[in-house]
Parts: structure tokens; sequence; C-alpha cells
């Protein structure tokens, strides 16, 4: 038994809350484009109305922060943790309000969509996804180099979104009775690029967290 | 406001020796003039004995040997031509458990101005006034000042012994765990004290306490065993120590 333990366990129990809630912001997530790209408004509904747990756990989370700080006077290494996942949980939270966003999208276009538009969402979305996941892992494992490796992709999902964009403004001004449809995935793109700034964000907590340094990689 | 960065204290691989054992070891660090150093780690681990160093109060206990340099202003404390009674007008201390004189108020005040010479009523009042207002004590006294000092409270009499020590216009202040006999409340009037005062004296605090160090400090130094382990700016020191025997003891993990 360390001088700590009782901390120690709360600052664990902090870290699995925040992996807790980033495996319903995933899942959130992988529904939300699910529903899209398949057209089934059911797996919408679930991210809408599983967004609830994933605030509530934001409430938790916050709540344990706080009584950490105001009990236990953290220094160092252990205020980092504490102060990352505070900025952790809330970038996860407004990923999970950006999958919600994608989820009443995917409801509104429901078997109107034509294909064609489509075609460049699922890659950027396999990019975000793997951004949020290898963002975690780095969390998990303390990992600096990966999260560093991880905002590459970012560079990557701008460009795709400024491609997906293009494409979707061409495709609009030759199919004008789509527009209505269209859009939402204009706002989709977007939702996504948004997120992998967040993932990013993430990345950027976890070298804070390791190092003690603050990098923008952004 | 300026930032003052000019040196008050220069030591330079300074070894301390209680008879054969060995209580500092190659110390160097630079403590800057009108700022807040404060000196933290376990008990046992040289921290106070440093402290002790800087207005050879070491020089009392039988035994110590000193090597290395300690310069005030550029002057060895240790030269030939040092006065120690000089150094410790210039180099003052307030101590962990509040010490007055069984007297009054007033003369405790007086105390330090009168065994060097001072006479003058009308002086010593303004001094006594003057000191006991920059100690945030004035308002608290100022209808009792030929009261014992006894009577006054714990945060009430380290305030005093400030005021005591500040009337004889020093330049350092050394502080022993000023606080670590007094309620939070106290503790924190002396902590708004010592910011008030670093505008004009150069203040060392060994402290327990590390939210206290981290609180009022602008630069802290670590000692384990006798060694300064890590020496740098409060804000740096606490939120990415370098050393890891640094992280494991403001964390509490330590040993």
């Amino acid at each position: 038994m360390t001088s700590r333990s009782t901390f120690d366990r709360e600052l664990n129990d902090l870290k699995q809350d925040i992996l807790r809630m980033a495996s319903l912001v995933e899942r959130s997530l992988f529904l939300a484009l699910d529903s899209l790209l398949s057209g089934d408004p059911v797996a919408a509904r679930e991210v809408i109305t599983g967004d609830d747990a994933i605030d509530n756990l934001q409430d938790d989370i916050e709540n344990q922060c706080i009584k950490l700080i105001a009990t236990q006077q953290p220094m160092a290494r252990d205020l980092r943790v504490i102060i990352t996942g505070i900025k952790i949980m809330i970038n996860l939270e407004r990923m999970g309000d950006h999958a919600v966003d994608i989820a009443r999208s995917a409801m509104c276009v429901c078997g109107q969509m034509p294909q064609k538009p489509l075609e460049k969402i699922p890659h950027m979305a396999r990019l975000v996804q793997q951004m949020v996941k290898e963002g975690m892992d780095a969390y998990v494992h303390n990992d600096v180099e990966k999260a560093r490796q991880m905002c590459m992709t970012d560079d990557e999902v701008d460009e795709l979104y400024n491609l997906t964009f293009q494409d979707l403004i061409s495709y609009m001004e030759e199919h004008p009775q789509s527009i209505g449809c269209v859009v939402y995935l204009l706002m989709v793109a977007r939702y996504l690029e948004r997120i992998a700034d967040r993932a990013t964000n993430i990345a950027e907590d976890v070298i804070y967290l390791v190092t003690g340094e603050r990098q923008c990689l952004n | 406001m300026e930032v003052n960065v000019e040196n008050k204290f220069v030591v330079q691989n300074l070894n301390l020796f209680y008879k054969d054992v060995q209580a500092l070891r190659s110390i160097s660090m630079e403590i800057m003039k009108q700022q807040i150093t404060a000196l933290i780690g376990p008990s046992g681990c040289g921290k106070t004995t440093f402290l002790r160093v800087l207005n050879r109060m070491n020089d009392l206990i039988e035994g110590v040997r000193i090597d290395g340099t300690v310069l005030l202003d550029d002057q060895d404390i240790f030269g030939p031509d040092v006065d120690v009674v000089n150094l410790r007008k210039r180099v003052g201390m307030v101590f962990q458990r509040p010490n007055p004189f069984p007297m009054s108020v007033y003369d405790n005040v007086a105390y330090g101005p009168r065994i060097h010479g001072q006479k003058n009523k009308s002086q010593l009042d303004q001094i006594v006034e003057k000191s006991l207002r920059s100690a945030a004590l004035w308002d608290e006294v100022s209808n009792r000042l030929f009261k014992s000092a006894l009577g006054l409270s714990g945060g009430q009499q380290q305030r005093l012994c400030i005021a005591r020590l500040l009337a004889v216009e020093p330049e350092v202040v050394l502080m022993d765990e000023p606080t670590s006999a007094l309620d939070p409340l106290s503790t924190l009037k002396i902590e708004e004290l010592l910011r008030d005062l670093k505008n004009h004296y150069t203040i060392v605090i060994v402290t327990h306490n590390m939210q206290q160090a981290a609180r009022v400090s602008d630069s802290t130094a670590f000692f384990l065993n006798g060694d300064m382990v890590e020496f740098g700016p409060t804000e740096t020191l606490f939120t990415r120590p370098k050393d890891q025997r640094t992280e494991d003891y403001i964390t509490g993990r330590f040993g």
C-alpha cells in the first residue's frame, strides 16, 4: 500500500469512467454513420436517445474531478490527470453531440439519398473513427508517439472534407432537385471534420498529461 | 509591475557537517531579491539547516563545519571581516513558534531599535507604528500597545514577531515554518502579509505545508537527504517537476 492508495484508486476510477464515456461516444458515432449509409432510421433513434447516458456520465466525471481537486489538493502529474480528464470529457461530450447531429441528418434523408454524393463519406468516416479510437488508445497507454501520429490523419481528413465539399456543391448544381437531401451531407461532412478536430484536442491533452508540455497539433 | 531579477544570495558548492555527519551536500543556488523562495522536503532533509546557514545561526551549534561560499550582495558571509550581529540584523529570522518577549507589545517592537542605540521617544513611536502596520497588526493592537504581548492570540503573536524583526529594518527575512503552530485563518493572514512584504524584502521560507509553498512562493527548492534535488519557478515545480523524486514527494507518494 502506498501513502495515497485511496487517491490512486479514485484517479483510476476517473480514468475508467472516461474510457466508458469514450466507448459510448464511439458507439454513437458508429450507429449514426451506419444509419446514414444504410438508410436505417432505427440506429439513428438509438443514438439520439443514447445521448442522455453520455451527458450523465459527463456530469459524474465533472463531479469526481471537482471533488478530487477540493479534497486532495492534487499536484504535478495528479493535477494533470484531473485537468486532462476534464478536457477529454468535454471533447468527448461534443463528439457525442456531433454523433447526434449526424443521426438527425440521417433521419432527415432516410431513403431519399442518391448514392453518388455519398461516395466519399465512408472513407472520411473511417478515418475519423480511427482517430477517435487511436486518441483513446494513446490515453490508455500514455503513448505520446501514438498521439502525435494520430494527429497527422487530421490533415487527411481536412483535405477530404474540402474535396467532399467541392463534390457536393458540383452535384447540387447538376442535380438541383437533390439539394434538400445533399445539403445534409454537407453538414455531416462538417460534423466529421469537427470530430476529427476534437480527437486532435484529445491527442494534445495526452501529450500534456504525459510530458507536462503543451503542443498545438491542429 | 517590473520584475526584479537581481541576486540577493549566491550559494556555491555549500557543504555542511555536524561532526562526521554531512547534512548538506554541494548546494548551489541563487536567491533572488524581493522574491519569496520556499524550501520544502521531508524532516531531516537539510532545509532548516540550510536556512540557518544564511544568517549563520549554525555558528551557535557545536561541531558544525561548513565549506563553500555564501555571498550576500557579493560579500562572503563567512569572510573574516563580517560582523555576525550586523549580518543577523540584515538577515532576520522568524521561528516556528511565536516567541514574543514577556513585555508589552510596544517594548517588543522597540526592543531591537533600542539595543541598536535608538533612544528618541518620538522616533521609537514612529518605528513601532510603522513596523506594526507593515506586519498587518496595528489595527488590532493600537489600543493595547502597553499591555503584555503574551495576551495576544498565536497568530497575532507571530505577526508581532515579524513586526519586531521589521523594526530593525532587515533586508532578508528567513522564516522557519512560521505558520505551523497557527490556525488556518491566521495562516492565511501571514501568507497575505508575506506577499506585501516581498515588495521590500527578500523572503526565504521553510515549510512542511506544500500548498503553502505553492500559494506564496516565486521559487521553490526541494531538499532530500542533504541534496538539493530540484530548484525552479514554483509554478513549474508543482505542475511538471523534472525529477521523479520531486514528483513523488509533492504528490505524496514518497518512500
